[in-house]
């Protein structure tokens, strides 16, 4: 049996074969339905490895199935989707650890497990897609996949947020549909390929062309929450914890960057896409988000919601990566969409540990909380420092990239808007660090949960622990050989011509 | 020819004509015959268009049509009768209700 | 063993069968519901035998009793009939298991042989090769779809049922004076005749006016759907399933044959006008759809706005155009008989099928719910679903041929399905609180709404197998259309 050819359908089906077993368990059986979320994680992850290893060593991994006469669902294993499928599977395996804590004994756990996995393999696919079609395929499965988790709590709230998402989701792969096809009588096929497939197969359709990448684009700037289509992203605030962390840090919000880069790595070429003059524009898109989530975070007094629009300004980092056009800067766009996920994630746990342990929601009432919480408000000062972009942290890298990019590209006004961005978020993160470690604590909390000695239950506190390490790792060993950063540079080579 | 004609321009006038009392009256009986009389336009129009050169033998296929055509319209009478009774013994009125059913 | 697969008629064999079980069901009304399941087997396999019959050997033409065209009756199964064969038996095996759930004793009595009666209606209907042979079909579908409809017996069910006998009527003698003037012009009723026969001529031009009107009536165009809601909404879940998936089908069926076979020289303006039409039916039935408070009624205008896609084929009139809009139907099929079933268990549980009050029922029976949810995604149009596909060839054809405001059309309907459809859906997920009760609805009706569901959802990602069964015979005429 030739496992080159089904390996990456395996790795979609191991989440949607367990989450569709799950939907069938009936609710007292934690057991059986920790194991299976774990199993399902762990053999996510092994199967991932060997494509890793596999891809190091020149195999050709796709599963092509036909689709409709002349299209094909395409799932295959190069380099951009070996590096959003680990951290993807990653981060699931983290995530189901710390959703198994949080959920303790709340109700509708065989439904929120289910479509949790439905989301991760959805994710997968849109990571592993080999053509246009099978990413807009599984991108909108995770629209369908996600709001019955935004909407889990069943309150009016989360009722307003999901429809919230939907509008604004359901209109995005409307436009994104219509860019597609559109591309597709244009060029006739859809397939990714290194330096992309426009500037040989549509030739002379330049304003055609421009109109469908600013079609395709603003579907996709729907999930990864570019200014103006961002406004979801702070009301799905109302979701358990554990679904932020998934929808911030490894599905939805990566998925729409990962998205663009695609659409201008793959599908359009960078060199092609910046011939068009459609770079430009983007990468001003992303500068003002950038700048226009982190003034929106300085004013929110809800942690999560603080988080939310630090997460539309980060994501924009990634953005404004690819849009410049310079290998460097593509490194450091690439290598953010790693690190960003990781630091964001942690933060996301942390918050989520603060409000099951210590009923705290707010940044102000955060005050003294290093002394009941060290290690998770540890791990939180870790991720904040990262994206501040403190060395020798993640986010210091990705944005010594970007800087540099930038000038290599001759852009220099993007330096500022860096340098804007990590005084703006020192300005967000520093008073919560600093009311956190040094402040008095108050007489009580808001609603305390004791856990006996620990600070909090293992399957809450291990998780951020891990990613704030993972932090740390990123930073110093990034030039280490399997680092993001390694890879981010290998696919760069891949994608600008010789 | 012209009589075969005028048989036919009689069928296309019931068929109008039918068609006209079934939009406007609302007792469902008179619906029931308005469609039994556009039917028969219809019969009309096929037994005259049904003729062939002066002497020879009519063109049996749409004779064959119609009465199928009969036979067809014979039994939707009868369900739309038995119909009508059932509606006049729930709503006390064999009438169409105005109000749809929100 | 290929040998007598060839040999058996398996086309006359899909009329036959559900005939003798109509009578069978009526002669011994204690056995009606296991007679009609088997009946339903039998047709499916029939179904079968004859794809596999065109498939090898190509389009079938079967004369009854020998005889022949132009005087005698033939049966013709190109790719087109097949298909509309095949769905309809999965839908209809799907209908019958239902069925066998949902009725009581009493009720099933009359509603097996009606159902089989119109089930052969449907078959004989698909498979006829000449004009006049499909007005009785169309006749013999009408009168067995108001019996049904009247089944439940209430004052809305019976007025909805009056009407649509009316409407029914109405509609089949229109069509039958535009049989008369064609007959007159040409002199034969076979469609393939016809079609070598034709040239335009005054008369030709009224029978063409005459015949889509009355079929466009059936098939509740906009706006010609008054009488649709209110039949649909209030038959039993079964019937309103096999209306709204089957029964509106075999009108627009038989339009499409007449339309590319008989009419296609004459016809180029008029195909704006029924694409302007279907793009009304798509946004007023969405957003009355909307505006809905029971769940029936939303299914049914849903009803009326996905029928209005299939007109936007006529304006673009491509290959690919027609092959999305018959990917629709089938889909449409599928999912919209997945959907009143499902809203037939909320009803059966619950008593009521308002939307404000469903969260209480809906929750309790998860299976239907998620049925509902799967032919949901359907009808929105969303991946992976045979109504992507649809849609997705649609879009193709829209622009290829540079004719724009279809694509605005195709994608606003989709937005509108999408607000009602997650309407519903909504009530899933809210802090009702739930009491324990035994549940009353038995597990077949739930795993057939369920199963149709998971079809609809499954063919879209089988699309180039329906694809190419539909080219057989090239009842679009191939490429040269497109």
């Amino acid at each position: 049996m030739n496992w080159d050819g089904w390996l990456p359908l395996l790795i979609v089906l191991s989440s949607l074969s367990v989450g569709l077993v799950i939907f069938f368990l009936p609710e007292e059986r934690v057991a059986t339905r920790t194991t299976l979320n774990l199993t399902g994680a762990v053999l996510k992850l092994v199967l991932v490895g060997v494509i890793i290893w596999g891809v190091v060593h020149r195999h050709h991994y796709e599963t092509r199935l036909p689709l409709l006469p002349g299209l094909d669902l395409v799932l295959r294993a190069d380099a951009e989707s070996v590096l959003f499928v680990t951290l993807s599977s990653g981060l699931w395996l983290v995530t189901t650890v710390y959703a198994i804590g949080y959920l303790e004994g709340s109700p509708h756990r065989s439904r929120f497990f289910g479509f949790f996995s439905l989301c991760v393999a959805a994710t997968v696919g849109v990571a592993l897609a080999g053509n246009l079609i099978t990413f807009l395929l599984f991108y909108e499965l995770l629209t369908l996949a996600t709001y019955p988790l935004i909407v889990h709590r069943g309150t009016d709230a989360a009722h307003q947020a999901g429809r919230a998402y939907l509008t604004y989701t359901i209109a995005g792969g409307a436009l994104l549909l219509v860019g597609t096809v559109w591309l597709y009588g244009i060029a006739g096929s859809l397939e990714f390929s290194y330096r992309g497939f426009v500037a040989e197969l549509a030739d002379g359709h330049r304003a055609a062309l421009i109109a469908i990448f600013a079609l395709l684009i603003a579907g996709l700037a729907v999930k990864a929450a570019l200014v103006p289509f961002h406004s979801w992203l702070p009301q799905a605030m109302v979701a358990p914890a554990p679904v932020s962390a998934l929808l911030h840090a490894v599905a939805v919000v990566k998925a729409g960057a990962f998205g663009i880069v695609r659409v201008v790595y793959d599908v359009y070429g960078i060199e092609f896409a910046a011939g068009l003059g459609v770079t430009l524009p983007l990468a001003t898109v992303a500068a003002v988000t950038i700048i226009y989530g982190s003034m929106r975070a300085l004013f929110q007094d809800d942690l999560k919601r603080r988080l939310a629009f630090s997460t539309v300004s980060q994501v924009s980092y990634i953005v404004l990566g690819i849009a410049l056009t310079g290998p460097i800067a593509t490194i450091g766009g690439l290598v953010h969409l790693v690190h960003q996920g990781v630091m964001k994630i942690t933060l996301f746990f942390c918050a989520g540990n603060l409000a099951e342990t210590l009923g705290i929601h707010k940044v102000s009432e955060m005050n003294g909380v290093g002394r009941r919480m060290p290690w998770t408000m540890a791990a939180f000062t870790i991720g904040a420092f990262g994206m501040i972009g403190a060395p020798p942290l993640a986010g210091f890298i990705s944005k010594w990239y970007l800087g540099l990019g930038a000038l290599d590209a001759g852009q220099g006004w993007v330096i500022f808007i860096l340098a804007g961005s990590s005084l703006l978020n020192a300005g967000y993160f520093l008073p919560i660090l600093y009311a956190a470690w040094f402040k008095a604590p108050p007489d009580t909390w808001p609603a305390e949960r004791s856990f006996g000695r620990r600070e909090t239950a293992w399957a809450l506190l291990a998780p951020p622990v891990v990613t704030a390490l993972l932090t740390l790792a990123l930073g110093l060993l990034a030039s280490a050989p399997f680092s993001p950063l390694q890879w981010a540079r290998s696919i760069t080579t891949l994608e600008y011509a010789p | 020819m012209s009589h075969v004609f005028l048989y036919a321009l009689v069928g296309t006038g019931l068929f109008t004509l039918g068609l006209y009392a079934l939009i406007v009256h609302t007792h469902l009986l008179r619906k029931i015959l308005a469609i039994n009389v556009m039917g028969s336009g219809v019969f009309l129009v096929l037994v005259a268009l049904a003729a062939r050169a002066r002497g020879a033998a009519p063109d049996p296929v749409p004779h064959a049509m119609v009465i199928t055509g009969i036979v067809v319209a014979v039994s939707a009478t009868a369900l739309a009768l038995a119909l009508m009774v059932r509606v006049r013994a729930e709503t006390g009125r064999a009438e169409l209700s105005e109000e749809r059913p929100e | 063993m290929a040998l007598t697969m060839a040999a058996i008629p398996w086309g006359v064999m899909a009329i036959l069968l559900p005939l003798a079980g109509a009578m069978a069901c009526f002669l011994s009304p204690r056995r009606a519901s296991p007679l009609g399941l088997i009946t339903a087997l039998g047709v499916v396999a029939c179904a079968a035998g004859l794809g596999w019959q065109v498939a090898e050997q190509g389009a079938q033409r079967y004369a009854i009793g020998g005889w022949g065209a132009p005087l005698g009756i033939d049966l013709y199964a190109d790719g087109l009939s097949l298909l509309m064969l095949m769905v309809t038996a999965v839908v209809g095996l799907g209908i019958s298991v239902y069925s066998s759930g949902y009725f009581n004793r009493e009720k099933a009595v009359n509603f097996w042989p009606l159902w089989m009666f119109l089930w052969s209606a449907l078959n004989a209907l698909f498979l006829s090769a000449d004009i006049f042979n499909l007005y009785v079909t169309l006749e013999l579908l009408g009168l067995a779809a108001v019996a049904l409809v009247a089944l439940a017996g209430g004052a809305d069910a019976l007025t909805g049922a009056m009407r649509y006998l009316l409407v029914s009527l109405l509609g089949s003698l229109a069509y039958l004076l535009g049989v008369a003037l064609l007959y007159h012009s040409f002199g034969c009723l076979d469609i393939a005749l016809l079609a070598e026969r034709m040239e335009p001529s005054p008369a030709v031009m009224a029978a063409m006016g005459l015949m889509s009107a009355g079929l466009l009536l059936k098939t509740a165009l906009f706006p010609l759907h008054f009488w649709l809601p209110p039949a649909h909404a209030s038959a039993p879940a079964p019937v309103s399933a096999l209306l709204s998936a089957l029964v509106v089908k075999a009108s627009f069926y038989i339009l499409l044959r007449l339309w590319l076979d008989v009419f296609p020289v004459t016809a180029a303006g008029l195909g704006q006008l029924l694409g302007l039409l279907g793009a009304a039916a798509v946004l007023w039935g969405g957003l009355q759809a909307l505006r809905q408070t029971r769940l029936k009624m939303l299914i049914a205008y849903s009803t009326v706005a996905q029928l209005g896609y299939l007109f936007l084929a006529f304006p673009l009139g491509s290959n690919v155009a027609w092959q999305g809009a018959l990917y629709l139907l089938l889909s449409h099929a599928l999912a919209k008989a997945a959907m009143f079933m499902a809203a037939g268990n909320i009803l059966c549980f619950g008593g009521h099928d308002r939307i404000a009050d469903l969260d209480r029922v809906a929750q309790r029976l998860p299976l239907s719910l998620a049925a509902f949810g799967l032919a949901g995604v359907s009808i929105m149009g969303l991946p992976p679903s045979g109504g992507f596909i649809a849609k997705w060839l649609l879009l193709e054809a829209a622009m290829r041929s540079g004719q724009w405001w279809w694509v605005i059309i195709l994608i606003l309907g989709g937005l509108l399905a999408a607000a009602y459809v997650f309407k519903v859906i909504g009530y899933a997920f809210t802090q009702a609180v739930m009491t324990h009760e035994a549940r009353a609805v038995p597990a077949t009706m739930e795993w057939a709404a369920l199963v149709l569901a998971l079809v609809a959802i499954l063919l879209g990602l089988v699309a180039p197998w329906p694809l190419a069964l539909m080219e057989i015979g090239l009842p679009f005429g191939g490429e040269a259309a497109g």
